[in-house]
């Protein structure tokens, strides 16, 4: 049982609230949108969490409750490393 | 010289009429389930999704939601150097037809639905108004634009909107068309599902749209390797595969690479939607690539920040490297940061896919990048453009 | 009788908070703007302008309460219960109290929405939260109209600065909505942006 914050692109306008409210798990990028610290969220951040989804302007934060770990939620990737083969196969 | 691509019959009649489709293929049988007959089947749209799969999900969100389902076919082919899916409404209309109400039985769906480009229209009504079915399926007409045949932006043009992504949550199969179940199948899937109907084997074969010294769409065995496809001599430098969201391979690997999932993936590329272009060796792959970048660019949709931000960026880095000089110091590394921030943060794969094209075309075009900061171009033929772009308009 | 129901304790109360209320009304619709253009406040972080928008709406909306049942419980004036609710049905200055009672529906709306807004459409949310522009004309006029001190001297003097500062705000909330491009026509901007000028400012997605 683990939670993962997920936002929403399209309803994302880069207010950045909610890095300053949870910056050990959201930062923000040169355009000022938010990325998301892969994985699942720690337990003791659950709080912080739903008061920085509460107080996302756009309401485009969300914390899911995801049953199963692993999933595709924590595709976020640092900055500075280049993943353009989304496909998962061998970069040359 | 390669081997001529074996007919199996999506191209093959070449009339559009009724009576040539029913000469060539018979009437289509009325019983059967086509969640069976389309085992083994995958998508021809790019993602290769098993069709029983994708019908199954349908059929069971609409029973479950208890609302009928919405069917739609997708002839949106917004790449445009794709042409299989228009010459395949052009030539064999009644394939997809046929099953268009097969799929809608199967799914339990009140609404079809065919969706493709405007000049096609006039001829899929002529199709339609054969079989009587003016009433039963509706025809709508998308934009000119990429991300036309992108499945949530298919909806919202079906709907009447501007064709915009809507993000991957809720799956169209759950939540589409009006808020129903919604099939949004490739015309060439559907296509092959009314030869596997009939009996006819057809999960494997697909149709290619191939670039060399001539333009033509035909249908290839999946496995086939893909010099044998394709020409790929000493007279070509590197050949694109899938599309604008697909990969540059250097020429040596394309010719020995077969065409299907594994035997792509491995030299990381994919069949996406089904473009094959041999890049002759007197044109620069670089000058190439970024016209085709800047034209990605300008499709975005324009909805989520990252892509908004880093594709235009991205596209204005491609094009000052495509020109010889030494480029700005570090731009290379912004182009791989910009990458990187895109990547996963959009509503659809639109910088997913961009981005894997930019990445291809950097690591395969290495020396032309090389030449350019010595100051020059390996490009002999100033010749027009060997990728069709479309030019930006607005 | 005790001095909290005494009618001119009422009075002064019901003055002053209808008055205070306005004032934060002011504040609250100023700082919303500035959430809405992600504009920095200096010396406050993002979440202290959203989180002031909120909780100064919120007082006032407390004091609006207090500003409400003041007068419902002073017998001076014939304003009972139902008129809280009901607008144009007091027996005292029915139209003009009838503006503050719409004030305070939709005020109650707002409220009431943006305290559930995790559970409602984002449509439902968005529509309400748009008529809290009204809400201020209205207070506006409900207390020139039905009020006492609003018509002269320095309190006008002030409530014409609230009215200066809402009006400034509302237009550039409204220039900004107006400004903002179609999604399509977005990334065909930054394209040209981007080629005329190295690293231009971030590109919004709005």
């Amino acid at each position: 049982m683990s939670d993962r914050l997920r936002v929403d692109p399209i309803g994302c306008q880069g207010h950045g609230v909610c890095a300053e409210l949870l910056p050990e798990a959201i930062a923000l990028d040169e355009g000022g949108y938010p990325l998301l610290a892969a994985g699942a969220l720690p337990d003791d951040l659950r709080r912080p969490a739903r008061r920085a989804v509460a107080a996302c302007p756009a309401r485009a934060l969300h914390l899911d409750r995801a049953a199963d770990s692993g999933r595709s939620a924590g595709r976020q990737t640092p900055p500075g490393v280049l993943t353009g083969n989304a496909q998962g196969g061998l970069a040359q | 010289m390669s081997a001529p691509p074996i007919t199996r019959g999506l191209l093959g009649t070449g009339h559009p009429s009724l009576g040539a489709h029913l000469a060539a293929h018979g009437p289509l049988p009325t019983h059967g389930d086509p969640v069976l007959a389309a085992a083994g089947l995958t998508g021809r749209g790019g993602a290769g999704f098993p069709t029983a799969r994708k019908l199954a999900s349908v059929r069971d969100a609409a029973r479950a939601a208890r609302t009928p389902a919405v069917v739609v076919g997708n002839g949106g082919e917004g790449e445009p150097a794709a042409a299989k899916d228009a010459t395949l409404l052009a030539r064999s209309p009644h394939l997809v037809l046929d099953v268009l109400a097969l799929a809608a039985r199967a799914v339990g769906a009140d609404t079809v639905v065919l969706a493709a480009g405007h000049h096609q229209l006039a001829g899929l009504d002529r199709a339609l108004a054969e079989r009587g079915d003016r009433g039963r399926v509706r025809l709508v007409g998308l934009a000119d634009r990429f991300l036309a045949g992108e499945e949530t932006a298919l909806v919202a043009a079906v709907e009447g909107g501007p064709p915009l992504p809507r993000g991957k949550n809720p799956p169209v199969w759950q939540r589409g068309v009006q808020g129903r179940p919604t099939l949004v199948q490739n015309v060439e899937t559907l296509a092959r599902l009314a030869l596997l109907a009939r009996g006819e084997s057809a999960a494997g074969h697909t149709l290619v749209t191939r670039h060399g010294h001539t333009v033509d769409v035909a249908e290839v065995p999946l496995g086939a390797r893909l010099g044998d496809v394709l020409t790929v001599d000493a007279g070509v430098q590197a050949v694109l595969v899938g599309g604008y969201h697909g990969s540059w391979l250097p020429a040596h690997v394309a010719a020995g690479a077969t065409l299907d999932r594994d035997g792509l993936a491995v030299h990381g590329a994919a069949l996406g939607a089904g473009v094959l272009a041999a890049l002759p060796a007197d044109r620069c792959g670089l000058r190439e690539s970024a016209t085709v970048v800047g034209y990605l660019a300008a499709q975005s949709a324009g909805q989520c920040g990252p892509c908004l931000n880093g594709l235009p960026r991205i596209a204005a880095a491609l094009d000052r490297l495509a020109r010889p000089g030494p480029p700005p110091a570090g731009l290379l590394d912004d182009v791989a940061r910009w990458s990187g921030l895109v990547v996963g943060r959009g509503a659809c794969s639109h910088p997913d896919g961009s981005v894997r094209f930019v990445a291809s075309a950097l690591r395969v075009f290495a020396p032309e990048l090389a030449a350019h900061a010595a100051g020059w171009c390996t490009a002999s033929s100033s010749a027009r453009p060997f990728l069709p772009v479309p030019a930006v308009t607005r | 009788m005790t001095a909290l129901t005494d009618g001119a304790f009422l009075w002064y109360l019901n003055r002053a908070t209808g008055l205070v209320s306005l004032l934060l009304m002011t504040a609250t619709v100023v700082l919303g703007v500035a959430v809405q253009r992600q504009v920095r406040l200096p010396g406050l972080p993002r979440f202290g302008v959203v989180g002031l928008h909120r909780n100064v709406s919120l007082v006032s909306a407390v004091l609006l309460v207090v500003h409400v049942v003041s007068a419902v419980v002073d017998s001076y004036v014939s304003i009972g219960w139902l008129d809280t609710v009901v607008p144009f049905v007091s027996g005292y200055e029915p139209f003009w109290v009838g503006l503050g009672t719409l004030a305070v529906d939709l005020t109650a709306l707002v409220v009431v929405t943006s305290l559930l807004r995790g559970r409602l459409p984002a449509r439902v949310w968005r529509g309400v939260h748009w008529t809290s522009y009204a809400l201020w004309p209205l207070a506006f006029l409900h207390g020139l109209g039905a009020g006492t001190d609003l018509g002269s001297g320095w309190v006008l003097a002030g409530a014409l600065a609230c009215a200066a500062a809402v009006a400034v705000a509302s237009t550039v909330a409204a220039t900004g909505r107006l400004r903002s491009r179609p999604p399509l026509e977005r990334a065909p901007a930054a394209l040209a942006a981007v080629s005329a000028g190295p690293s231009p400012a971030p590109f919004r997605n709005r």
